[in-house]
């Protein structure tokens, strides 16, 4: 269905089936309500059960991940994840896909996913400091790529960068299993008080039910119920499913909001997302066990003639609900009438445990909420893991034709170049607390008005998930660990982003499953929990499904910002020591990629306690003061980590003759985990011997110097050549547009 | 020195320009909202950076039109001085207190990163702290940064020497390999006849401060403390 109500008026099975639900889940809904649904109410449960409001076949193994730690405020369930930065200080953060919509329509999908998110976060009580993103596209040379590349980096742009909220980091992968279902996952952290966190539970019976922000229209009617089925040549059609933004609304929306939560007028608030005013008013209701009759007449309206259906289950962007305190409503209505925003008493909780919507004289809905909220099918669906494949050997992995050949492939090929030309069109600076633009390991904003720094960065490994979703799914945690331990920070929590294919496959349900052991495992031995997330189901098109991609948003907290580290040398002359094991691990390489043009073999295996070892040696360092500069290893491996610094830099680097026993392609291409290179002052010798207290092994690798890195005599790869190269080709490949 | 800025709906750089004016004037500013009348007494009014009105009309368009400009365009003409930055600069041609107009960027997209300024005037009361030829390194964020007047105005700032701020390359050389959006002669910031009002697209308040990675927008602020304390 497009949009707008269906022109029939009596509900059945077929129109049921129309709206996404199976005859089962059909049949429960006749069981609750004693009667047949009026369609409004079919449109409510239809969205409620979707697979994107009620995560019906995720739920039981999200209930694995370790949502709890000594930092954190809020896990799951809320608006987004809440953590404890000490001295009063509160990060509030969560990551969304909005990847169905983002494929029909680029620009508008992209750009309200960025405004969904930021609303799940100043909803809370904070203010946004900093949005990321994990973009993937099709491979480069697809169709539809450059136009969906072009219309999501805008997108993404033009709604954070209205709005002033600096985009600070994230990644872009292309990859040819991405070729008919991107994904557009957003990210946003904010930052509040902790005595001022605000919650979705509306208690208390008695109170104004206040809507706030823009009018509702008929746009993204099912936008929910969309992203929860699989696409097909038709897609196109689903075009007016798509929301459309307004970046200056939400401003002047962050603004009133954040102005009236410093008052106490505000008991509960919710943002209308997914499902706008039926979900919204669902969970604070059912938060705060109360009911809520609404008046659809006094909702304010886009368009003439609307339907109770329509109002319900519109997802125009940029507004909110809330249950505000007695006597409160003149002071809000003062605030939002300054911003030059709609606001509207549109109903009051009540005692009876229903959600009750009247519109011209007609009651259109009248269902229990508790049992709307809580009953959601929960499947436990069959799935199958695939046998993970044999690792292979470094010694049987051919090598390049020469080492400068592999070199110049990788560092100027879609996977590994430069991504200034997606980044330079987000404003990232805004704020003027940025103190680690992208391009690092992760970006680091100051804490406003304080000596701290809130490390933020988003990493997934989709191909070794899908050659091993439990190895990917460490890996992914592992990754974004390792990346904020790069900059000095503390690694606090994650928020997960969950993009899989259909999950009535059992073997696309296997890879769920597994990716999400394996990411128990990380967080459990890492100390990092998981505080709020996403899942996004159903990526396929025509039955070809996504790489399994659980993609992992982590912040991290830096006590202290003149402690900072970065990937760029400062000087010539410094040292550089590696940190951790050679093992020349090339399966699943992107040197097995770009070279062999293979995709064989084991992923990396991801070592966890000396993981954890190796970061909290390289965190000391750091904090010691003790380093010029911190690069992790990770796509491409120790030779790609070099020239990013060197590049970084804008220095050179003379690497040292290898002397042990593996082939140098595997040496210097090989994808190890849980490493990291160090750049100090002095001779590094006191940094080999810190490692090997902790067990870990570490040489120096070079030093800094010249304007090319080099390898003796016989290997020479100027700067300037590289970055031609890694500069290069993202700009060329989106000029041919 | 008693500094003001002007909030527009959808201003964003507010707050960051406050932070630079506090830090390196001594002076918090006043925070005036649009839809006042009148400007607090000021030696300085700032018109920050933003997408006022969501530049949803032209940028600057709605903006030049909200209730407090009819104050700022009297006190502007009547000597207090003006700088405008990146948005601000928008809205100061829109109500034509400087010449010509920003047009979209020549990429058609949004540009943010650091680009190199030449200063072709020390003697201003926004400039006074730089040299004569100093190239500095200052962030630009912009959709519309592209400056454009016609031959006549163009030929009147060069002969007037009201060309403050060009894009350049590392050793100050002007050309279109330095030209970050397509602006006429590489104009990144032009001052009226008086010398009191300064549209610029460039933002020295992303620059001022040592832990945000270079402090070349410093001076701005420091000359004006010199010349409006």
């Amino acid at each position: 269905m497009a949009s707008g109500s269906p022109a029939v008026a009596h509900v059945t099975p077929d129109l049921a089936a129309e709206h996404g639900l199976s005859s089962e889940e059909y049949a429960h809904l006749l069981d609750i309500l004693g009667r047949a649904p009026s369609l409004t109410e079919l449109g409510i449960f239809s969205v409620m059960w979707s697979e994107h409001c009620s995560y019906k076949s995720s739920k039981v193994w999200l209930r694995l991940l370790p949502t709890e730690g000594p930092r954190v405020i809020q896990g799951p369930g809320e608006n987004a994840g809440v953590v404890d930065l000490g001295d009063g200080d509160a990060a509030i953060f969560k990551m969304e896909s909005h990847n169905h919509p983002s494929f029909i329509e680029p620009y508008q999908g992209a750009a309200t996913g960025v405004g969904g998110i930021m609303r799940d976060v100043f909803t809370m009580g904070a203010r946004p400091v900093a949005n990321l993103n994990a973009l993937r596209f099709g491979e480069p040379d697809h169709p539809k790529t450059r136009h969906l590349v072009s219309g999501v980096v805008a997108g993404i742009g033009g709604y954070g960068n209205c709005i002033g909220v600096p985009t600070v980091g994230g990644e872009v992968n292309f990859d040819e299993g991405y070729n008919t279902n991107i994904l557009v996952n957003a990210m946003c952290v904010g930052l509040a008080r902790t005595d001022r966190i605000f919650y979705a539970a509306a208690k208390g019976t008695g109170h104004s039910v206040v809507y706030v922000g823009s009018k509702t229209g008929r746009d993204g009617i099912h936008g929910a119920t969309m992203a929860s089925a699989e696409f097909n040549d038709d897609t196109e059609e689903k075009r007016p499913t798509v929301q459309v933004g307004d970046p200056f609304t939400e401003k002047l929306l962050v603004e009133a909001c954040l102005e009236l939560m410093a008052t106490d007028a505000i008991i509960a608030i919710q943002d209308m997302g997914a499902a706008g005013l039926t979900c919204s008013c669902i969970e604070m209701a059912d938060k705060g066990g109360v009911g809520i009759d609404l008046d659809l007449d006094a909702v304010p309206t886009r368009e003439q003639g609307m339907s109770a259906y329509d109002m319900m289950l519109s997802e125009s962007q940029e507004r909110m609900l809330m249950v505000l305190t007695p006597g409160a409503e003149e002071i809000a209505r003062a605030v939002f009438t300054k911003w030059g925003l709609d606001f509207a008493i549109v109903g009051i909780t009540t005692d009876t445990g229903r959600l009750v919507a009247r519109h011209k004289g007609e009651t259109k809905v009248d269902v229990p909420i508790d049992v709307l909220a809580n009953s959601a099918p929960e499947y436990k669906r069959p799935w199958v893991l695939p046998e993970p494949p044999e690792a292979i050997d470094p010694s049987d992995v051919a090598p390049p034709e020469s080492i400068e050949a592999a070199l110049e492939a990788m560092i100027g090929s879609p996977h590994l170049c430069s991504r200034a030309w997606v980044w330079e069109q987000y404003d990232h600076m805004v704020m003027a607390d940025t103190l680690v633009r992208p391009g690092g390991d992760a970006a680091v904003v100051r804490i406003h008005g304080t000596n701290k720094g809130l490390a933020a960065t988003a990493d997934v490994t989709p191909r070794y998930c899908a050659a091993d979703p439990r190895e990917g799914g460490k890996q992914a945690v592992a990754e974004v660990w390792r990346n904020l331990t790069a900059t000095g920070a503390e690694p606090i929590a994650i928020t997960d982003c969950l993009n899989f294919g259909n999950p009535e496959r059992p073997e696309i349900m296997g890879q769920f499953v597994g990716c999400i052991e394996g990411m128990v495992e990380a967080c459990n031995t890492l100390d990092f929990p998981v505080v709020s997330g996403n899942v996004s189901l159903y990526n396929e098109t025509n039955g070809q499904a996504i790489p399994p991609t659980p993609a992992i948003g982590g912040i991290g907290l830096i006590p202290d910002i003149t402690q900072i580290a970065r990937i760029a040398p400062t000087a010539p002359d410094q040292n550089l020591v590696l940190i951790g094991p050679e093992r020349g691990h090339l399966g699943q390489s992107l040197y097995m990629q770009i070279v062999l043009d293979a995709k064989l073999g084991a992923p990396p295996p991801v070592d966890l306690e000396a993981e954890k070892r190796a970061g909290d040696l390289v965190r000391s360092l750091i904090r010691e003061d003790g380093v010029a500069a911190v690069h992790d290893i990770s796509d491409g491996g120790l030779l790609i980590a070099l020239c990013e610094m060197a590049l970084a830099g804008n220095i050179g680097i003379e690497l040292a003759p290898y002397q042990g026993n593996l082939p140098l392609h595997a040496v210097l291409f090989g994808e190890d985990q849980g490493r990291y290179i160090v750049a100090v002052d002095g001779d590094g010798q006191d940094i080999l011997t810190r490692a090997s207290e902790s067990g870990l092994p570490a040489r120096l690798l070079g030093r800094t110097g010249g304007d090319a890195i080099t390898m003796g005599d016989e290997s020479v790869f100027p700067l300037a050549r590289l970055r031609e190269l890694h500069e290069g080709w993202l700009p060329e490949h989106m000029r041919t547009i | 020195m008693k500094s003001s800025v002007i909030v527009f709906p959808g201003s964003n750089c507010d707050r960051d320009v406050a932070v630079s004016l506090e830090q390196l004037t001594g002076h918090a500013p006043a925070m005036v909202w649009h839809g006042e009348a009148v400007v607090p007494d000021s030696d300085l009014i700032v018109l920050p950076g933003g997408f006022s009105y969501g530049d949803y009309l032209r940028s600057g368009a709605m903006a030049a039109h909200s209730p407090i400009m009819t104050d700022i365009i009297a006190k502007a003409r009547a000597g207090v001085a003006v700088l405008g930055i990146c948005n601000g600069f928008q809205v100061l041609t829109e109500t034509r207190l400087l010449p010509g107009i920003l047009m979209r960027n020549a990429s058609l997209k949004f540009i943010c990163r650091d680009v190199l300024l030449r200063v072709e005037r020390d003697d201003t009361i926004f400039t006074n702290h730089y040299t004569k030829g100093d190239v500095i390194r200052i962030p630009v964020a912009h959709h519309d940064g592209n400056y454009f007047s016609d031959d006549d105005t163009i030929r009147a700032l060069e002969d007037e020497g009201r060309v403050v701020l060009r894009y350049c390359d590392a050793d100050g050389t002007i050309g279109e390999d330095s030209n970050p959006n397509g602006s006429r002669a590489n104009i990144a910031g032009v001052i009226d006849k008086t010398g009191r009002i300064l549209g610029l697209m460039p933002h020295p308040e992303r620059l001022a401060d040592e832990a945000l990675g270079g402090t070349d927008g410093a001076p701005m602020f420091r000359s004006l403390l010199e010349a409006l304390h």
